[in-house]
């Protein structure tokens, strides 16, 4: 797919793959085998007809090929952009043992795009109403994605919203270069011209309860998301200049501080800038330093390129955009100037030792080879916790070491009568695509549940 | 979107909102804050609630012009809608009978101490409320505060009325004299709670201050607001507002504080 050259894309904040054009796309989707027991769909965690859609991409029927799409995902033009295809649908792909596999995410992304450009969303229609309500806490990934399934089944579905703007971590976090926010709102409007009413400014636990969500609602879903960033707990780690990559995003992406003045909220544009992590997140708070003006943006890492957690799109865009890479690398400590701003971070060189828990080689350090780089900002980026609010508010709901809701993974199912819970709040931080499958999992649980205990 | 029922200008730059917001008004507890952005460029802004109506459904705060979004904030009128309106945040303060309790209270937190003190003497307490300014035009709400205390004590740097100099020097000098408190609570700019916290460290009194580290969602989400109490990081949104004085790590607060001078600067030319 064609993409904005590195060396003008770090100058901007738009989007960096252009998308299919129509006969790109027919073309790719010709690629396809047709495959009588097509494997692809095995792997999509929302049982997409990816061979279906593929079959109308190449008839060039787009309008036929978005509605079968839809039936399965009404947020393709997210799930487009940001699942890990490589990981679940491409990687089933017959092709894909002698070629590359037929690019999934980008045809997907493709429908959604041209339905979006081209003519008017249509809206599917609605059955009858049960008489059932449902409220749904959070109005992220797993949030809207059973928000669009339970409404689809005929109940009626109210989101509660803590930020001023739907979209959870698809707005505050995800960068605009990676997922435009216009596309995250038009599909939130999608939901609410299907009859899906949206409360933002709604924290629940704060001005309701989930027990007084229970006395108007039939059944709740709770989709909190992420909750407060881990920090190393090293000395120096409260200088002036280090953000968690929840604040930093945030600040970037939600309050606009990249558009500063004109939007209020400030960031530190450094010029060194060190993102401490080897997530997909690390990679956006990396590649966002560059946006802001950073001349060496450096992504410390204490085990080595293998092992490193981001996808391989995200490694890949990151390297051709010059982000330099200190992979063995663990900070053990950062060094303020006298105003108290970081001006170093030491780091204790490491090595790959034997294969820990999770099967990846431990880092192991290596004695006496600290060393000590320098920077004006550094954003630490190695995950959170589940948000606390609803689990600290509702001491009847079973929750984990980590504070994350206990939920039946084959239903979504809390320890309390009525609730669901899915996504980070459930599993701690995981990937957007899980989150809307938990979505998915929960809206059917909560339909069994409408229909055969209330 | 919430609708400005009342905004006026209570001392120089110093204002006090009242919003139309009735299920904030029916859960809101003393200490308790919220987060208000006046349009959609400006910032997430937290703000003490310093009194609410459940029967009128109003929610009412004190702001000072400091900044760009609160003049922005400053700039609407009576009817004005303002963009977005989170609330209520951050755990209540503890309300229980102790005895005899002084409420320390400067710029905001004047308003911040009055749904305190009233909630407290309602409790059963003598009620010290110590309110300072500059100068006495700066005082507000000096009739709101006497109407739920059984003394206040004004100090002004300009000795304009009452003791001169700031009230953490007031609380100091009465502790010295013998003066017993069962309890403290401070609401104000960051250096005042860390003086009067300093003031009665001494004296073993639990000191309560209400901590406004930067915030940017302010629901536990992106840690911002971080400050290090007892040694351990806590998070002013969800674990707070309210932390023990004496625990707090002041040389971190006060140096973060200063994080965006220069931005702040920029963000107001216009």
């Amino acid at each position: 797919m064609r993409e904005q050259p590195p060396g003008e894309r770090i100058k901007n904040y738009d989007e960096v793959p252009y998308g299919y054009s129509p006969e790109e796309a027919v073309i790719e989707a010709e690629r396809c085998l047709q495959c009588k027991n097509p494997k692809c769909i095995e792997g999509c965690p929302v049982e997409i007809d990816i061979k279906g859609f593929i079959e109308f991409i190449a008839e060039k029927k787009f309008k036929e090929g978005v509605t079968l799409l839809k039936e399965k995902n009404i947020l393709p033009a997210i799930c487009g952009r940001v699942c890990p295809q490589e990981e679940q649908c491409e990687i089933k792909c017959i092709v894909s043992i002698k070629n590359e596999p037929v690019a999934i995410g980008r045809l997907e992304r493709f429908l959604a795009d041209w339905e979006r450009e081209n003519e008017e969303i249509e809206i599917p229609s609605i059955p009858k109403y049960t008489g059932k309500k449902v409220a749904i806490v959070g109005a992220g990934p797993a949030g809207i994605t059973a928000a669009a399934d339970l409404i689809r089944l005929g109940h009626k579905v109210d989101i509660f919203e803590a930020l001023h703007q739907p979209g959870g971590v698809l707005v505050y976090g995800i960068p605009e270069f990676r997922l435009p926010k216009a596309i995250v709102f038009k599909e939130i409007d999608f939901l609410k011209q299907m009859g899906v009413r949206l409360f933002t400014d709604s924290v629940i636990g704060m001005i309701k309860s989930v027990d007084e969500l229970l006395n108007e609602y039939d059944a709740v879903f709770l989709g909190t998301g992420a909750g407060l960033p881990w920090f190393l707990e090293i000395p120096g780690e409260n200088l002036n200049g280090i953000y968690s990559a929840n604040e930093y995003l945030t600040r970037a992406n939600l309050m606009k501080a990249y558009l500063f003045p004109k939007y209020k909220t400030p960031i530190i544009r450094g010029k060194r800038v060190a993102t401490v992590g080897g997530g997909n997140i690390a990679m956006d708070c990396a590649r966002t330093a560059l946006r802001l003006g950073a001349e060496k943006s450096i992504i410390v890492y204490r085990r080595s390129r293998t092992e490193m957690p981001a996808r391989d799109e995200e490694i890949h865009h990151a390297e051709e955009e010059g982000i330099i890479f200190k992979f063995l690398s663990n900070p053990a400590a950062f060094h303020g100037d006298k105003n108290n701003w970081v001006k170093e971070v030491e780091c204790v060189q490491m090595k790959l030792g034997e294969p820990d828990d999770s099967g990846r080689r431990r880092p192991v350090p290596i004695p006496d080879a600290n060393f000590r780089m320098p920077v004006d900002v550094v954003i630490i980026a190695i995950g959170n916790s589940p948000n606390p609010l609803v689990p600290s508010t509702t001491p009847d709901i079973q929750t984990g070491k980590w504070g994350n809701i206990i939920t039946d993974p084959k239903t979504g199912k809390t320890s309390k009568p009525g609730v669901f819970a899915g996504g980070d709040v459930a599993t701690g931080a995981a990937t957007v695509i899980s989150a809307m499958g938990a979505g998915k999992i929960a809206a059917r649980g909560i339909h069994e549940y409408l229909v055969n205990e209330t | 979107m919430v609708k400005i029922m009342e905004k006026t200008e209570i001392a120089p730059n110093v204002h006090s909102c009242t919003v139309e917001a009735p299920d904030i008004a029916r859960k809101a507890l003393p200490g308790q804050f919220v987060i208000i952005i006046p349009d959609q460029y400006s910032e997430r802004t937290p703000m003490t609630i310093a009194d609410w109506d459940v029967k009128k459904g109003t929610v009412t705060f004190i702001f000072l012009e400091i900044g760009a979004s609160t003049q922005k904030l400053a700039e609407l009128k009576q009817g004005d809608d303002l963009y977005s309106f989170t609330g209520p945040l951050g755990k209540p303060m503890e309300i229980k009978k102790f005895g005899t309790v002084a409420l320390i209270g400067g710029c905001y937190g004047i308003g911040g101490i009055y749904p305190i003190a009233r909630a407290l003497k309602q409790a059963g307490n003598k009620i010290i409320c110590f309110s300072e300014a500059r100068a006495k035009f700066l005082l507000y709400w000096n009739d709101k505060l006497e109407e739920v205390s059984d003394e206040v004590r004004y100090s002004t740097v300009d000795n304009s009325i009452g003791f001169k100099g700031h009230a953490y020097d007031d609380i100091e000098e009465n502790l010295k004299a013998g003066k017993k408190f069962d309890r403290i609570i401070a609401i104000g700019c960051t250096f005042m709670m860390y003086r009067v916290s300093e003031a009665s460290r001494p004296f073993g009194i639990k000191t309560i201050v209400s901590m406004n580290t930067v915030m940017i969602d302010g629901t536990g989400m992106c840690g911002a607001c971080r400050l290090v109490v007892g040694g351990k990081t806590k998070f002013a949104c969800v674990d707070g507002p309210h932390f023990e004085g004496h625990k707090i790590d002041w040389d971190i607060i006060l140096s973060r504080r200063k994080a965006y001078l220069k931005e702040e600067i920029i963000s107001q030319e216009r």
